[in-house]
């Protein structure tokens, strides 16, 4: 058999370990971003953990739960849900290129 | 509830008389198998309920599954041993068929399940007896594949297959099958060694996957692509590796099962001929029948007639019919001159799978021995000696005049006792 | 009830999957396993969330899962929980099936049911896009009357199976209905089932931008008009007791209920749906409000 392990031995069955962004970098599938108006946002406004809508709704879990609520660009696929969620509509979709 | 093997008696650890069912079922318990899933079919029910028994008992700490189907039985099993357990199932025929879509998902993931098959025809139409059928249409699907001759021989590679299954060189699946009924349920003496030597044979199972661990966060059998992906966090391997891999690890492992052989044969004093195949009166002779599992047990009886006549023949038993040992079968048959292969099995529209196997193995030999295939016991016929005489005195017949044929032929048939039998007439009355 | 701040902040999938926008299945799964931590196995069959997971090498959860073949959900969870229960970890580690509508009404039925009739301790969910949405929008068991799939162009014919009654009639000691677009009453159910000891069964509606026909930002919208139209009713049986879920609780009176054409409106899907097809809907909302408030009656003698 000898030390040096044979391709089979390395090689067994298809496995997979985490990674971030395993479908590349998914803000590229849409040119809208969601864009916070801080003034409206409830949060800022009282200072206190409130609200976080945009946070609870996101299916793709790239807002963060802080104050104010941040929104990752690399990752985010544009689909318009926490404009949709946000009870202020304190959430605008912008084209990329202006932001 | 453990297993108290030293201390009550009440299993003796010596001769027992058992079934061949009730052997394998000893050879569970005595591997401490962690989850057995299985569901009943004829004739392989028994292993399980002994299984059960033994669970109720306290002779065995294993989980047992009681699933509603093959299907979900080989499902449990694969899921169970890539969470870390020692895993193991019966099953026959339809099940077997059953567990079809299961058995690429095993060897693909490289899980040491054992699997004990009571082979047994199959429908249409229903048949509960024995041949091979089932046994040989699953030999393309990535399993370690054993044939046994006797029960001693199933408790003796229940054993050693969880020890190959579970080598790190292996990591592959294996089937170990024995006639239904012929074996299954027929007694023979059976020795059960000590618990102790079985432990040191045996040690517990360290599985590549073990999910049980989730310090160590995986994700198994995922869609795989065509390509080989190349990120920062690392390279993975492609589906043509995975496969590749899969084949070099069967081929390989014929190293490894002759190792295990060997090494129980040393520990336990019982051997099969090389671990491969068992070579019986072959040395005198140029002249051999090649057959395996109870079509190898008759012919011995055959080769006695034979010799009792003044005709030397001898036979070749195969053992090991997954990986194919081509380059043994070819080492001993390259000094050999006539070959007469009987099958319990077809390779419908074509010809018994043992036969066009062995052609196919021994095609690059620069003397080709003669071969000649004939069909036997489909669906339980009785396979009795003077068929196996005829056979091989018709195929020394057809070699002598030269007459090579693909064509196979069934022996044992009563077509002409049938008189006028035709179906398209068989429900007219009068 | 639970609010927006009694939710761990962690997160256990890694953003960036192959989900599409706006996917129902991908907020639900998000919120399951936010409830269960990370001290949890999951199986998962050929579906959308297959894809979910990444394709081979790199994986987008934080949790082990091992994907099993379509028909075999509950028979996998069976070996890992048999698995644990043999390694002494079962009471440490929570097992999880997360298959879709087809793997679980149609082809993998036969082990679900199996499973629970054998008392496995496991949590299974269901998420319902109501179609084989993996394999391009064919009709399944789940795929309500009148809808147009790939396979029932000229609308399915009859009401969706209905998966929670047939698992409590297995006697299990937890069946329960939710939905995407209530995330807070889903986290609640799937911390109470974490709990119960025995199979619970999730039965999940999940809206499909591309399968139902809406932009994807209406995915919570167009769910919240499921349970407002009576549609989709949200509710718990434990241990054979029927209780209304809060979202849903208010709709027991029927002029509460939103009309069932602001649902069917929203998605392309219903776009053929007769009249004759829509009164059957209102007759079938009615009937099941009908069937629950004579269960709740029943229950308080």
């Amino acid at each position: 058999m000898g030390n040096v392990k044979k391709d089979f031995q390395k090689i067994l069955g298809s496995v997979q370990k985490p990674v971030k962004g395993e479908a590349g970098k998914t803000g590229t599938w849409s040119s809208q971003k969601p864009v916070i108006d801080l003034n409206k946002c409830i949060p800022v406004k009282s200072g206190k953990p409130s609200c976080f809508n945009c946070w609870l709704y996101c299916p793709e879990a790239v807002v963060s739960r802080t104050i104010p609520p941040q929104i990752d660009l690399e990752y985010c696929k544009g689909c318009g849900i926490c404009m949709e969620e946000c009870p202020v509509n304190a959430i605008t979709m912008e084209e990329e290129y202006k932001l | 509830m453990t297993v108290t093997e030293d201390n009550k008696m009440d299993i003796r650890d010596d001769i027992m008389i058992l079934t061949g069912n009730h052997a394998a079922a000893h050879a569970f318990r005595q591997a401490k198998v962690g989850v057995v899933s299985a569901y009943p079919i004829t004739p392989q029910s028994p292993v399980v309920e002994k299984i059960a028994e033994f669970i109720a008992d306290g002779k065995l700490n294993a989980r047992f599954v009681k699933v509603e189907s093959e299907h979900s039985a080989l499902a449990v099993c694969c899921a169970a041993s890539a969470t870390g357990s020692r895993v193991g199932t019966a099953t026959s025929a339809h099940g077997l068929e059953l567990m079809y879509e299961m058995l690429p998902w095993a060897s693909g993931n490289r899980l040491p399940i054992i699997i004990n098959l009571a082979t047994r025809s199959l429908g249409a139409p229903w048949s509960v007896w024995t041949d091979h059928q089932d046994f040989i249409t699953i030999r393309d699907v990535g399993w370690i594949q054993f044939m046994c001759e006797t029960n001693q021989e199933i408790y003796d590679n229940n054993i050693q297959a969880f020890k190959i299954a579970e080598d790190p060189r292996v990591y592959l699946p294996v089937i170990n099958a024995y006639d239904g009924y012929i074996l299954s349920h027929t007694l023979m003496p059976v020795k059960l060694e000590k618990q102790k030597d079985v432990d040191d044979f045996l040690p517990p199972i360290t599985h590549h996957i073990n999910l049980s661990d989730i310090s160590q966060i995986k994700g198994i059998d995922p869609v795989t692509t065509p390509h080989i992906v190349i990120r920062e966090e690392g390279t993975a391997p492609g589906y043509y590796e995975y496969r590749f891999s899969l084949q070099k690890a069967l081929e390989n492992s014929i190293n490894v099962i002759k190792e295990v052989h060997d090494d129980f044969a040393i520990r336990f004093g019982r051997s099969y001929g090389n671990g491969i195949y068992k070579a019986v009166e072959t040395d005198d002779t140029d002249t051999i029948i090649f057959a395996m599992g109870s079509v190898a047990s008759q012919s011995r009886i055959a080769l006695k007639k034979f010799r009792s006549e003044g005709l030397k023949i001898g036979l070749v038993s195969l053992r090991l019919f997954r990986p194919y040992p081509s380059e043994e079968l070819r080492e001993f048959f390259k000094t050999k001159k006539n070959i007469i292969v009987f099958d319990r099995d077809i390779g419908y529209g074509y010809e018994g799978v043992l036969s066009y196997e062995l052609k196919a193995a021994l095609y690059g030999l620069n003397k080709r021995p003669n071969i000649k295939g004939f069909i036997v016991g489909l669906g339980g016929r009785d396979v009795k000696t003077e068929h196996i005489i005829t056979g091989v005195r018709r195929a020394l017949n057809d070699f002598e005049q030269g007459i090579f044929t693909n064509k196979t032929e069934f022996l044992g048939l009563r077509l002409d006792e049938l008189r006028d039998y035709d179906e398209s007439t068989y429900f007219k009355n009068g | 009830m639970v609010n927006v701040m009694d939710l761990p902040e962690e997160e256990y999938i890694y953003p960036g999957t192959r989900a599409c926008a706006g996917c129902g299945m991908a907020l639900i799964y998000r919120i399951a396993l936010k409830a269960l931590g990370n001290k949890t196995l999951i199986t998962v069959p050929a579906s959308c969330l297959t894809v979910l997971h990444g394709m081979q090498g790199f994986c987008s959860t934080k949790i082990s899962v091992y994907h099993t073949p379509f028909a075999t959900t509950g028979a996998a969870a069976s070996g890992i929980l048999a698995s644990l229960e043999d390694k002494g970890l079962a009471d440490e580690i929570t097992v999880l099936a997360f298959a879709g509508d087809g793997g679980t009404t149609d082809i993998g039925i036969q082990a679900l049911s199996g499973a629970a009739e054998r008392g496995t301790n496991f949590i299974y969910a269901c998420y319902d896009n109501e179609a084989y949405m993996n394999t391009g929008v064919q009709r399944s068991g789940s795929t309500p009357l009148g809808v147009k799939t790939t396979t029932t162009p000229e609308g399915k014919y009859g009401h969706k199976k209905n998966m929670p009654k047939i698992l409590e009639a297995h006697n299990i000691p937890y069946v329960t209905t939710g939905i995407a677009s209530y995330p807070l009453d889903l986290y609640e159910k799937f911390k109470k089932a974490k709990d119960i000891y025995g199979p619970k069964y999730f039965h999940i509606l999940s809206p499909c931008p591309p399968g139902w026909g809406y932009e994807p930002k209406d995915t919570i919208l167009i769910g919240r008009l499921a349970v407002q139209t009576g549609f989709w009713i949200l509710y718990e049986v434990e241990n054979g007791i029927l209780k209304l879920s809060k979202p849903s609780s208010r709709y027991l009176d029927p002029t509460k209920r939103k009309p069932i054409e602001e649902y069917l409106k929203t998605q392309k899907r219903f776009s053929q749906m007769t009249q004759q097809e829509i009164q059957v809907y209102k007759t079938y909302i009615n009937e099941m409000w009908i069937d629950i408030e004579r269960r709740i009656k029943s229950q308080e003698i």
